[in-house]
């Protein structure tokens, strides 16, 4: 049985209607990378694991248990922590209190803490009191990540954690990947970088249009099927 | 040296100004939420202050203690199951009905308790006074001031040395972002309404002791509870101290020129901050 789960999972906003029952599975251990282009529906797909978007119970599952209608900070609790799609770091914060802030709703013993954190992400424990927002934009996002992996969680989500940084930093970031996975948990990455989406997973989904076009190990699919699936059979 | 004394009693009447605003900068600091009924909520915490002491004899330093715990489950019900419905993009829901708030709180109180003013029983400790050089002091507005320091010191410490200070913080930034850390929104909002009731509740004891008060004062209260807020910029807990502590300098200044002036130099010194520095003598960063 997968870890978690989307069974025919749609969501709308309005009257408009981002995805049509998307099927996804993500297994104990497992990294699986979720990639499409811009408005391909990956981050209502997050939104809607992590509990901001509501559902249907079924939609979503977690180690066996319906949570597609449980509230965001429960699915926290229970053990899906979110990095969210632009960092969405606390303004009013310090780099160490947007750490701690992470542990509010799920405090487990684990591998994660402020030490590890700061062995993972050096840069962060020199800044610790600066304001979260004042750092650069890599540093913000190291600090949404650790942020995230302070609550010990099961299953981390990824949205987008590349977006805006220059290749030498977006290097710097996914060598945490690895780390992350070793310490326990299992990963779903959006990314709208392919090769970097396909170095790190185990498994690969890709979307187009609000359904999932293409799925696979990376071994298992070509290039020419990521384009297809990517950007649609006219391109 | 008239006029140090007149400064000095008007810093000790910016405490008790001060002590009204502070549940409102708290509130606002935190949801946004600019409550109408606030300063019928001070009036409601005095007639609750003067029950426990009718009823059961206490001081009304000992009934304030009881109220306390009483007023913060008023206010958490009351945002948990009242407010947060009103809360989101339109501000104007949670004007409407903080308004109609006010006036069902100030009919109620009408209805139970009559128009009569009443004050809560003194002591000699409510009249005492202490020389300090020419000086003299009243000991009550010493306690009022020295009360609101001491609230402002509080929850600059909750703020900024807890967890649920970091929580407040967060969730004010970013409620949906503070959800995915695992925060109810709805919970740290009634929280804080809890706490603003408790600070209304101090406040309503020193108003209590003052002064007379009757149902209809509420209004009146919010006004300079506003003005402070507004002076010492929005969400700025000592700012708001510094707002209670120019209205009330203004105010006693205004009244030793004379006496009618007492209430529109308040309300000058309000304007003329608003005319140099429109978002408040020490404004939120990111607001």
């Amino acid at each position: 049985m997968a870890l978690l789960q989307t069974t025919n999972l749609t969501a709308n906003y309005g009257d408009f209607q981002a995805l049509f029952g998307v099927d996804i599975a993500l297994n104990e251990a497992e990294t699986v990378a979720i990639i499409g282009a811009n408005g391909a529906g990956k981050t209502t797909l997050m939104r809607s694991i992590a509990g901001v978007l509501r559902n249907t119970p079924e939609a979503v599952s977690f180690d066996g248990r319906p949570i597609g209608t449980t509230p965001a900070d429960e699915i926290m609790a229970q053990g899906v922590a979110m990095v969210p799609e632009g960092r969405k770091l606390f303004p009013s914060l310090s780099v160490e209190e947007n750490l701690l802030i992470g542990t509010y709703g799920r405090k487990t013993s684990g591998h994660w803490n402020l030490t590890t954190i700061y062995e993972l992400f050096p840069i962060l424990g020199e800044r610790r009191n600066n304001p979260g927002t004042a750092l650069s934009g890599g540093q913000q996002q190291m600090v949404a990540i650790g942020r995230a992996l302070m609550s010990n969680p099961r299953v981390l989500l990824c949205d987008e954690i590349s977006l805006g940084l220059a290749p030498v930093v977006i290097k710097d970031i996914y060598k945490a990947v690895p780390k992350i996975k070793e310490a326990g948990a299992s990963l779903i990455v959006v990314e709208q970088d392919i090769a970097q989406a396909m170095a790190v997973a185990d498994r690969v989904y890709c979307m187009m249009e609000g359904r999932v076009t293409l799925s696979g190990t990376p071994d298992s699919l070509s290039r020419d099927d990521i384009h297809k699936a990517y950007f649609g059979a006219g391109h | 040296m008239i006029w140090i004394d007149t400064v000095i009693q008007g810093v000790l009447l910016g405490g008790l100004y001060a002590l009204f605003a502070s549940g409102l900068s708290l509130v606002f600091g935190i949801m946004r939420l600019v409550n109408l009924a606030h300063g019928d909520l001070i009036v409601m915490g005095a007639y609750l202050i003067l029950v426990l002491v009718t009823l059961l004899g206490l001081s009304p330093f000992v009934a304030v203690l009881i109220a306390m715990p009483m007023m913060f489950a008023v206010g958490w019900l009351l945002q948990k199951f009242l407010l947060n419905r009103t809360l989101g993009d339109d501000i104007l829901p949670p004007l409407l009905v903080t308004f109609g708030l006010s006036i069902a709180l100030q009919n109620a109180l009408l209805e139970g308790f009559s128009a009569d003013s009443q004050r809560l029983p003194t002591n000699a400790l409510t009249t005492a006074s202490v020389d300090v050089g020419p000086i003299t002091l009243g000991v009550m507005p010493l306690l009022t001031f020295g009360s609101a320091v001491l609230v402002i010191v509080a929850l600059n410490q909750l703020f900024y040395r807890t967890e649920l200070g970091r929580a407040f913080r967060a969730t004010s930034d970013d409620a949906t972002t503070a959800s995915l850390m695992g925060i109810k929104p709805g919970n740290i909002f009634a929280t804080a309404t809890g706490i603003a009731l408790v600070i209304v509740t101090i406040a309503a004891l020193y108003l209590g002791l003052r002064a007379n008060f009757d149902p209809n004062i509420g209004p009146a209260r919010l006004i300079y509870a506003f003005e402070a807020v507004i002076i010492g910029g929005l969400g700025s807990l000592w700012g708001t101290l510094l707002g209670g502590i120019i209205i009330g300098v203004a105010q006693t200044v205004g009244a030793a020129i004379n006496p009618e002036w007492q209430i529109l130099a308040g309300h000058v010194a309000f304007l003329a901050v608003l005319l140099i520095r429109p978002r408040g003598l020490f404004p939120r960063v990111n607001d």
